[in-house]
């Protein structure tokens, strides 16, 4: 199908319109990452295979079900109780649907219209209906994330018909570059990868140089770990992130674009390859777009793991065909990009916000989120949270109404702790900031970033120093090598660390460990560098007497640290069997038969084989 | 000494991304993606192909934590230990793989060439950590024992 | 243009390039080790870091310098942050300063004492890596790398050779050959440009000072010493004299106190290769064969063609390098000696050069079945042997050298830079030798320290379009031209080494663009005061020719197996 013009779109959208409409039913699967592990495939397949044998089968039927539509959807932000399953026009959302349920939601709700109460969503013998019911939906704004789930991710005609291409069109005929640029600097839309810059100031940078070969790259690289959003977006609504690259390129009189995809995102690959080839056979990509004389070519590159490569110079350098190190600026990828030209570099999210903004204009944007940082923003909430997903929320929303009105809080009822935010780079939140809208600004104040979006929620069972010791090992594994700060740094910091959580610390440790970090904060050469530092930083300020618990006491009041555990057998449960003193490997177990045993605990290298080993329970762990 | 096919597949693949300099990554990512590891006969004839100096090769072959000069099992399972993962114990799954196969940190697969077991930091399906991957096939929800099972269940596959 | 306040001063700059340099200027020593102007801007040392007036903290070397700028270079928390960057270095490095070659001359060692590091924190967990001997020139020591990546840039954007890369990230980063393979193995050609620019031990001379001890102290040799033209501006300096002042005199006393039994000038040899290869030139020219003619005097561009371009070879020059011609001479001229009297002879070139000591054992540097070099040692070397024979260089009494082959012309002596081979073949050509002609050649386009120079000399009557090249990139980039057609040259000189052999990688490195222009000027100065400005001028060479080379010429004056 060749869209020739701006009337044929708007031809393809109406006539897809009105084929959706005329569906008595359509059974949309959730086909994002998460619920294809739970085993979305299959229920599609499922769904895909009853549905056509009773076309086969019956003709009256047929008739009754004249259109009939299994479609492939983004991530919902749900996958926690994926696979999901929706079901349109009656707008029943299903959650964790297994094959065997296929045959009753075709029996009562495809034939019937009936509900399958018991797919519902529950809560607190509440039942939910409705997707927008679900209060963890009930409480997000979806702009970047509007269509995710409700569209096949697949086909341009449902994009088409959902409003795509609208804003493309818009900015394609009725206004200059200048004015798309103008649009999105006005819009005050920042950057989503991390650093919160501006993009319409970057795109005007761009436009601004001499150099006419010019290039726009997306960041999709998402490397930090715990968060999904971008990969959501690239699997759940591919269309919407060309048609903002295919603005951006517009707008700086740009014709080759590139987005970078993150190696374990194969799923994301798989759509937006498909989303360029659907887009360049119907005239959306590639020479003389829509006809307006404009052309655009777009490529794929994968990622072959590395996460500094999400640093916008070394991912250049990566699509160059190099080593991903970043390199010293300036010069500015807006100046020198991707082959010393200048290169917009957005991240997914900023660029799936674009059409919005064409399309609403920027007043309407600044109507969303806080002065400084208008809009949405997506967090992936992970970790001891009661609904982990991903979510939608202005910018400004605060840490309590994400955790607890939209995640439902703390997992297992204990109680919160931190948030570590802003991944690997981040740093952590705790109750007292609860209460603070998070927005690029508010956050930097706490010694943390937004960051990509990533919230890991963490409740007292968590050590924040093995918490630092992850990240830091993380870094540590991920720096580049380049520069002596990070590739030393934080080599020794991870030492440090471990010595603590190994129950090995001294308290000089403590200032060393400062002493470093903050040396590696103000030297290191790229934002990897420079941000690895920060959660030791703020964890050293914000939970010091854990780190000091740790040395002085040999203590990890939440038993996590294996080292620091200790092995203790309650004399009441134990009935002196020996079993755990023949397991012990280094004979720390002593006691008589049937009588209660003991536990040496200085002989005891805390291996658990006694507890995993007590058919009496009488093993516990103390801190 | 690789037989001719090996080239043969070489070429063809420099033919897909075209003989220049940046065709490196994604021409290793296809011959890695075919043989589950890169032969270094190829690296070396890729970068020569293409104008790329050897040593700047495998300089960016061992960049990239993707490419592997030693051949990987026959499942490559790998452990997400994202953030979200991390803090939902990921590491005992790793553990009891490990344990079961006798792999460690160094030695990631096994010696019937059936098994490699790595980590990974994030699968981008976070909402239902612990997960693992066997062969790019996402399994939520992981547990050690689930683990096991798991590779019971492939290794009975393949018996 | 604009001003900035350093550390309270005002300072001028004008197009320095970055703030580093403004920095520089302002006579503040500022500590660096991934810089050098001559290759691209890395920052991956942090070193450099400096501080602003709003606290920012950052690299000076990759900062463009703005009107208005106010840094401080020594602020107490830099200087702090670069104490520790340096303690880290350290923790991660074979820390063996006594027996390291690089002692004494090392940056490291020197940023050691510099901040005041009286110990290390940290223990050294990188695991020991073997050394890589496998080259005849230079000995890898990865344990004492620092990754900076000065010998990666120099030898991939100075020499566009690309045998050494990084290999792996992060704290296994390493620098190797790909696959690690012996160095010896790769398409390196032995320049030593890697150990120029290496702060640190890591990569450094194979050394052959103790068999050249050993000759020294046999009774039964006859040890005969070569000095190479650019060996002479690069002595003076390590013993107090001036940069660049050339010392022949001295090192010639030197070497015969140290023992060597007769000291010669290579720019004798440097006269026959003027003869050759202009004889050699002129047929090429009547026959419009092989043309370019490509120099053959460095080994490293000799070895360069033969694995870049072989379809080249024949078109390098058939003669010897300098080097190879003279201890050929040497080893024919006491042939019969070494029978009458039962001493060895042992020939010893004192070269600038690292490749030389390849060179000597490429299978066409032998006649009668014989080495005609037996050991190569460079300028380097030679300061070692000075100092450790415990001579008062500076108080030397200069000595001339031995004859018949102590004499050589100011056209042998500027062999030494780029370009000289060159004017000392234009001189040979014009059959004039008044102070005018030869002014005028000096002025055609050879001189000047840009890496590909072209010009065109008319001779008798036919145009001769000339190019000299210095740095094997840019010989690639020549080279490229002419493959492809867009170059017509009928001469192309090509010295590996970037200026020439006065900044060979055999010659003791002291950073700082000025030893480069002062060698330069040292070696046209000296070629300024020689009465013999041209190799046909030059009575030794003519009686030679009617002795010693009569109906030689080709055996030991050229190479016989096809290069
Ligand atoms: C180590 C490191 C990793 C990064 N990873 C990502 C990433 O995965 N995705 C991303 O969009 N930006 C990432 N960034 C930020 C990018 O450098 C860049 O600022 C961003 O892509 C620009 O797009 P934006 O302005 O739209 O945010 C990373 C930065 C650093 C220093
Ligand atoms: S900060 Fe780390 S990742 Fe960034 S350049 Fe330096 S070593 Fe590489
Ligand atoms: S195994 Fe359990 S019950 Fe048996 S002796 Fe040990 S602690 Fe007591
Ligand atoms: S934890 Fe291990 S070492 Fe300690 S007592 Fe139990 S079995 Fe023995
Ligand atoms: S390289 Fe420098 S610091 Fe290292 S051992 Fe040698 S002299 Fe000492
Ligand atoms: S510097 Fe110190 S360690 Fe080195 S030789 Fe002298 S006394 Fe010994
Ligand atoms: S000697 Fe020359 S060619 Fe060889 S590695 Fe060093 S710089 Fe490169
Ligand atoms: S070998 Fe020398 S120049 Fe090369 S990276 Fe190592 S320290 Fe730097
Ligand atoms: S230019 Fe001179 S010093 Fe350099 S490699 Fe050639 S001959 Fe040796
Ligand atoms: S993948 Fe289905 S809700 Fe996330
Ligand atoms: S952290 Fe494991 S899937 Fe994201
Ligand atoms: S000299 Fe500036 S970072 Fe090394």
């Amino acid at each position: 199908m060749k869209i020739e013009n701006r009337e044929a779109l708007t031809n393809v959208c109406q006539k897809t319109q009105e084929e959706i409409a005329s569906y008595t039913c359509r059974v949309l699967v959730c086909a994002g990452t998460g619920c294809v592990a739970s085993g979305s495939q299959k229920i599609y397949d499922r769904m895909k295979e009853l549905c056509e044998n009773v076309e086969g089968v019956s003709v009256e039927f047929q008739k009754e079900v004249p259109h009939l539509g299994t479609v492939k959807t983004g991530c919902q932000g749900i996958c926690e109780l994926g696979p999901l399953v929706r079901i349109e026009p009656a707008h029943y959302q299903y959650v964790k649907v297994q094959p065997e349920d296929c045959g009753e939601i075709f029996e009562r709700t495809v034939l019937h219209g009936e509900p399958v109460e018991r797919l519902f969503y529950h809560r607190n013998e509440k039942i939910y209906e409705k997707p927008e019911e679900i209060p963890f939906i009930a409480g997000q704004t979806r702009i970047v994330l509007e269509n995710c789930g409700k569209i096949d991710a697949e086909s341009l005609e449902e994009y088409i018909a959902a409003g795509g291409f609208s804003a493309l069109t818009k900015a394609f005929f009725d206004m200059t570059p200048e004015q798309v640029v103008e649009e999105v600097d006005r819009s005050g839309l920042r950057g989503r990868g991390g650093g919160g810059f501006p993009a319409g100031r970057k795109w005007k940078q761009v436009a601004r140089q001499p150099e006419k070969v010019r290039y726009v790259v997306c960041n999709g690289d998402e490397g930090d770990p715990g968060a999904f959003m971008d990969g959501s977006v690239m699997e759940g609504d591919p269309y919407k992130l060309l048609e903002g690259m295919v603005i951006a390129a517009y707008a700086v009189q740009s014709h080759e674009g590139y987005i970078y995809v993150r190696a374990e995102y194969p799923l994301s690959v798989a759509r937006l390859k498909h989303a360029i080839g659907e887009m360049e056979k119907a005239g959306l990509l590639g020479d003389n777009i829509l006809g307006s004389g404009f052309s655009f070519h777009m490529h794929i590159n994968r990622g072959a793991g590395a996460f500094v490569c999400g640093e916008g110079s070394a991912l250049t350098a990566s699509i160059e065909g190099n080593r991903g190190m970043p390199r010293v600026k300036p010069p500015r990828t807006v100046e020198k990009g991707l082959w010393e030209k200048p290169t917009v570099l957005n991240n997914v999210e900023t660029f799936a916000n674009v059409p919005g903004i064409i399309l609403k204009g920027a007043d309407w944007f600044r109507t969303i989120g806080t002065e400084g940082s208008p809009g949405t923003k997506t967090f992936s909430i992970t970790g001891v949270i009661q609904n982990t997903g991903l979510i939608e929320v202005p910018m400004g929303t605060t840490l309590r109404e994400i955790i607890y009105d939209i995640g439902g809080g703390i997992k297992g009822g204990g109680n919160f702790k931190a948030v570590q935010i802003g991944g690997p780079s981040g740093g952590c939140l705790t109750s007292e900031q609860l209460d603070v809208g998070l927005d690029f600004d508010s956050v930097k104040k706490f010694g943390a970033i937004v960051g990509s979006g990533g919230l890991v929620v963490m409740d007292e069972n968590t050590c924040m120093v093995e918490v630092a010791r992850f990240f830091m090992s993380f870094t540590q594994r991920e720096s580049c090598g380049k520069c002596v700060p990070c590739r030393e740094g934080t080599k020794r910091m991870l030492e440090i660390l471990e010595r603590i959580v190994a129950g090995e610390g001294e308290l000089s440790d403590l200032d060393e460990l400062q002493e470093i970090a903050e040396m590696v904060k103000n030297m290191a050469l790229c934002g990897l560098g420079k941000s690895a530092p920060l959660p030791v930083l703020s964890t050293l300020k914000t939970f010091r007497d854990e780190y000091v618990e740790h040395i002085v006491d040999k203590r990890c009041r939440s038993k996590t640290c294996q080292a620091l555990r200790k092995y203790v057998i309650n004399p009441e449960l134990c009935i002196g069997c020996h079993k755990c003193s023949k397991n012990c490997p280094v004979g720390a177990i002593s006691g008589k038969v049937k009588e209660p045993h003991e536990i040496d605990t200085k002989i005891c290298i805390k291996c658990g084989a006694c507890k995993d080993n007590c058919a009496f329970g009488a093993i516990y762990v103390d801190a | 000494m690789l037989s001719q096919s090996y080239y043969d597949k070489a070429d063809e693949i420099i033919e897909l991304y075209g003989r220049k300099p940046s065709s490196l990554i994604p021409i290793m990512q296809d011959i890695q993606g075919e043989y589950r590891y890169l032969p270094r006969e190829l690296l070396t004839y890729v970068a020569k192909e293409i104008g790329v100096k050897e040593a700047k090769a495998y300089s960016v072959a061992t960049f990239y934590e993707n490419f592997s000069f030693e051949a990987k099992g026959k499942y490559i399972i790998k452990v997400c230990d994202g953030t979200a993962c991390h803090v939902r114990k990921s590491v005992p799954i790793l553990e009891a793989l490990q344990k079961e196969l006798g792999l460690s940190k160094k030695k990631h697969t096994t010696d019937d060439m059936m098994f490699t077991v790595e980590t990974v930091s994030c699968l981008g399906a976070c909402g239902l950590a612990p997960t693992m991957t066997v062969n790019d096939e996402v399994h939520p929800n992981m547990t050690p024992e689930k683990a096991l099972a798991l590779l019971e269940k492939l290794r009975g596959g393949t018996a | 243009m604009g001003t900035m306040t350093i550390d309270g001063r005002k300072i001028e700059f004008t197009d320095e390039k970055n703030v580093l340099s403004v920095i520089r200027k302002a006579g503040i020593n500022l500590p660096t080790l991934c810089y050098h102007s001559e290759v691209s801007t890395f920052g991956a040392c942090r070193l450099c870091t400096v501080e602003d007036d709003r606290g920012r903290t950052f690299a000076s070397c990759s900062e463009e310098p703005r009107d208005g700028m106010v840094i401080y270079t020594n602020s107490g928390r830099i200087k702090k942050y670069r104490k520790l960057i340096v303690e880290l270095l350290l923790a991660a490095h074979c820390r063996d300063c006594t027996t390291c070659v690089k002692n004494g001359e090392c940056v490291l060692q020197q940023l050691a004492i510099r901040m005041n590091i009286t110990s290390v924190r940290f223990e050294n967990t990188r695991t020991i890596q073997p050394l890589d001997t496998s080259s005849p020139s230079l000995v890898r020591d990865p344990n004492k790398c620092i990754l900076c990546g000065d010998c990666v840039r120099a030898c991939e954007e100075i020499q566009g050779i690309g045998a050494l890369g990084f290999a792996f990230r992060g704290t296994d980063a390493m620098v190797m050959p790909a696959f690690n393979k012996p160095i010896a193995e790769t398409e390196c050609v032995n320049c030593g440009q890697c150990r120029v620019y290496c702060p640190t031990g890591a990569i450094s001379i194979k050394m052959n000072l103790d068999e050249v001890w050993g000759a020294l102290a046999d009774p039964n040799t006859r040890v005969i010493a070569q000095v190479a033209p650019a060996v002479r501006v690069a002595v003076g300096d390590a013993f107090g004299l001036p940069n660049g002042r050339s010392v022949m005199g001295k090192i010639v006393a030197a070497l015969h106190r140290m023992g060597f039994d007769e000291v010669y000038d290579t720019t004798f040899s440097a006269d026959l290769t003027v003869m050759e290869e202009s004889k050699e030139f002129l047929e090429r020219l009547g026959q419009g064969q092989n043309l370019p003619l490509l120099t053959s005097c460095c080994p490293a561009w000799v070895k360069f063609v033969h694995d870049q371009y072989p379809e080249f070879i024949p078109n390098i020059s058939t003669c010897r390098s300098p080097q190879e011609m003279f201890s050929a001479v040497i080893k024919e001229h006491y042939k019969g000696y070494e029978k009458n009297q039962g001493k060895k002879t042992v020939v010893v070139s004192i070269m600038p050069c690292t490749a030389k000591k390849m060179e000597i054992l490429r299978p066409d540097s032998v006649n009668n079945g014989e080495r005609n070099t037996d050991w190569v040692i460079t300028t380097t070397e030679l300061i070692r042997m000075i100092r450790s024979a415990g001579i008062e260089f500076a108080d030397l009494n200069p000595q001339s050298c031995d004859m018949p082959f102590g004499l050589g012309s100011g056209g042998g002596v500027i062999f030494g830079v780029t370009g000289g081979v060159t004017e000392a073949v234009l001189r040979r050509l014009v059959d004039k030798h008044d102070k005018e002609s030869l002014d005028a050649i000096a002025e055609c386009g050879v001189r000047g320290e840009e890496g590909i120079k072209e010009f065109t000399v008319d001779y008798k009557g036919i145009p001769i379009n000339v190019c000299v090249v210095s740095g094997l990139a840019n010989a690639r980039t020549v080279m490229d031209r002419v493959k492809n057609g867009e170059a017509n040259y009928q001469i192309i000189e090509v010295m590996a080494c970037r200026r020439g052999c006065i900044m060979g990688g055999g010659q003791p490195v002291k950073p700082g663009d000025r030893t480069k222009a002062a060698r330069a000027k040292g070696l046209y100065n000296a070629d300024s005061v020689m009465i013999i400005k041209k190799a046909d001028e030059n009575p030794t060479v003519e009686a030679l020719y009617d002795g010693l080379l009569k109906g030689k010429e080709h055996e030991l004056l050229h190479n016989t197996i096809p290069w």
